[in-house]
């Protein structure tokens, strides 16, 4: 692996998670490396059990490693303490998962809002603006004060994309983002986050199962029983 | 408004109904712990009142003599008719020998607000209709009604008319006035060894007190010597305080200062005050049961709001909030809920005080009242609040440790819980 320059956003070395106990206990990654540079698209993709998206928790800090080093902007994490990884988790990262989970008792502008509200970087009225522009920009701007459950599966998950932008991330990790929606959702919901990371010059990591999706990335790399192939 | 507040607020509509569960056992536990405090303190606290008003706070009595040598050289002697009592290897004298001394040694003590002394003795009352025992008391009106409230136990006629017949002049009990069916303005005699004296009925008085209005006649200080034969001293000097809650250490201040018995009114009436004590913590206990109740119910309310609301932690938790906001979320869910509910329980319960002081209930020994006593303080609210908050905070933790302690990695995988 070549030596991490300014533009690398994430780093793991060497990564080794265990899952289960005794005899139920699986070496689930067994020694992975990988690099994220800013402003790409990485597409992670493999058999289901492979380790993708145990990855990409360990990745998103979401998860202690068993073995192994993670860097967030050349700072390494993995031997922080929770509170660390915290702060790191909402300063530097963001999430979309397969399953949006959006919070239900609150509208679209406010699930977008909550990460910035626990950063705290920004005023209440910044906040809301910022989160306005965010849902106009996944195309919700006339949907900003609708509940969670008010909305279609494509468009939480649009809401979802915004949540994970709120607060600048240099990191974006998806978790099969597309996996749960249709078509032409799953082609919005892709474009979005190719336009942004270029635009933003964010590292995007996204886990899929999606072969069309996973070739339009900048890089696809493959897993097999716990390691690149 | 915190985020974690904000969250708290919107988590609590997802459980509506548990959550009103767990309010209404909240309101219910602090209401009814307010009403049984307010009832069990006012018929503990009327019945000390009436007692304070009828015997006073300290009543000093017999004279103490530091050993028995020095009594026994003093009584070979002497003349002296005093009876010596022993009690726990103390030796006192029954009465008070000088009592003008006492009283004025009494009135430098700074928490004393008045000073009587009484002479009293068994005697026989004949009226027409019936013979029968009674104990009089011989006072000074002017000093005894600064030590009691026998003016305002007046049922009868006038302390005018008592203050104005030094000689025959007599304040009887309602309940043995009604047994001589005796009425104001009527004769009675008095007889006591070879003294028999015709008084007349001036007031008649009522403590509440049945072991009072049932014997005692008071008349003036220097008719009691006569009719008793005690030309000096008196029987016990009664005391009363500014602060009454002081009786103790007063009383014990004295007792070594003047060498005379020093009786308290929380010794005096022991017996009663620990029946009440115990009726006020019994109650108190009984009535916590539904604070546990409702401690009970917000952490099984909780428990399930955790267990519903796995994927909004790991939400939380991959946005950047700690495990303390976690935690705080859930005990902010606890908290709302007890602060609405104690605000609406102390509301029911000061709604209810009142209700049950307005309900007729007819007592007449050893206190008099027509209707349910209540007692109006401040630290019943705050007792029942602070039982509410430890134990409704304390059943929080729980759920709410647990919340802080799910790993997101594990939510997202499925594997916790």
């Amino acid at each position: 692996m070549p030596a991490p320059s300014d533009s690398t956003a994430l780093r793991c070395q060497n990564l080794h998670r265990f899952l289960g106990r005794d005899e139920g206990r699986v070496h689930v990654l067994k020694g992975v490396s990988f690099e994220a540079q800013r402003g790409q698209v990485y597409a992670v993709v493999g058999p289901s059990g492979c380790g993708k998206s145990t990855l990409l928790y360990q990745l998103g800090l979401l998860d202690q490693p068993d073995g192994g080093e993670i860097w967030i902007n050349q700072q390494l994490m993995s031997n922080h303490d929770d509170t660390a990884r915290t702060a790191a988790r909402g300063e530097h990262i963001g999430f979309v998962f397969q399953f949006h989970f959006l919070m239900l008792e609150f509208t679209a502008l406010e699930n977008v809002m909550m990460p910035m509200r626990k950063l705290g970087r920004l005023g209440a009225e910044a906040m809301a603006e910022r989160a306005s522009s965010l849902l106009a920009a996944v195309g919700l701007g006339d949907k900003t004060h609708r509940l969670a459950t008010h909305l279609s599966g494509g468009e939480q998950q649009r809401v979802a994309v915004a949540r994970a932008l709120a607060n600048q991330p240099a990191i974006l990790l998806a978790d099969e983002p597309t996996g749960n929606l249709d078509q032409r959702n799953s082609g919005v919901v892709f474009d979005l986050l190719m336009r942004l990371a270029k635009e933003n010059r964010q590292a995007i990591v996204l886990v899929t199962h999606n072969p069309e999706i996973a070739n339009r990335c900048d890089v696809v790399r493959p897993m097999r029983d716990g390691v690149f192939v | 408004m915190s985020p974690n507040l904000q969250i708290a607020f919107r988590f609590l509509t997802a459980k509506k109904r548990a959550m009103l569960m767990s309010l209404a056992c909240i309101v219910l536990g602090v209401g009814l712990f307010i009403v049984t405090q307010a009832t069990t303190s006012g018929f503990e606290g009327f019945f000390i009142k009436t007692i304070l008003g009828a015997n006073g706070a300290i009543r000093i009595e017999d004279e103490i003599q530091a050993t028995i040598r020095s009594m026994a050289a003093g009584g070979e002697d002497s003349s002296s008719n005093f009876q010596v009592l022993e009690k726990e290897g103390r030796k006192y004298i029954q009465g008070i020998q000088q009592p003008e001394l006492i009283m004025d040694a009494l009135r430098h003590f700074s928490n004393v607000a008045g000073v009587a002394e009484v002479l009293h003795g068994d005697v026989i009352i004949n009226s027409s209709f019936k013979n029968d025992s009674a104990q009089v008391y011989g006072i000074n009106l002017e000093d005894y009604l600064k030590v009691s409230d026998l003016g305002g136990h007046i049922v009868q006629g006038s302390l005018e008319e008592f203050r104005n017949e030094p000689d025959e002049g007599a304040l009887m009990g309602r309940i043995l006035a009604e047994r001589e069916q005796l009425n104001v303005g009527d004769s009675f005699i008095l007889q006591v060894h070879n003294q028999i004296r015709r008084y007349r009925v001036a007031a008649i008085y009522e403590t509440g007190v049945r072991d009072i209005d049932q014997v005692r006649v008071y008349i003036h200080l220097s008719e009691a010597r006569s009719l008793l034969e005690k030309p000096t001293g008196a029987s016990f000097i009664q005391v009363n305080l500014y602060d009454e809650l002081r009786a103790p250490q007063d009383a014990l201040q004295m007792e070594r200062t003047l060498h005379h018995s020093a009786a308290p009114w929380q010794e005096r009436e022991k017996e009663w005050l620990e029946v009440f004590g115990a009726l006020r913590k019994s109650t108190a206990i009984t009535v916590s049961v539904f604070t546990l109740i409702a401690a009970l119910a917000m952490f099984n309310t909780l428990a399930m709001i955790v267990l519903e609301k796995t994927k909004d932690i790991a939400i939380l938790r991959s946005m950047g909030y700690t495990r303390q906001d976690i935690s705080r979320i859930f005990l902010w869910q606890a908290a709302i809920v007890l602060a609405i509910g104690t605000v609406i329980g102390c509301l029911f319960g000061a709604g209810v005080t009142y209700a049950i002081s307005q309900i007729p209930l007819r007592i007449r020994t050893i206190f008099t009242t027509d209707t349910f006593v209540v007692a109006w303080s401040v630290w019943h609210y705050i007792e029942a609040t602070l039982t509410a908050v430890v134990m409704v905070m304390v059943a929080s933790l729980i759920p709410a440790r647990r919340a802080a302690r799910l790993e997101p990695g594990d939510i997202i995988r499925g594997t916790a819980l």
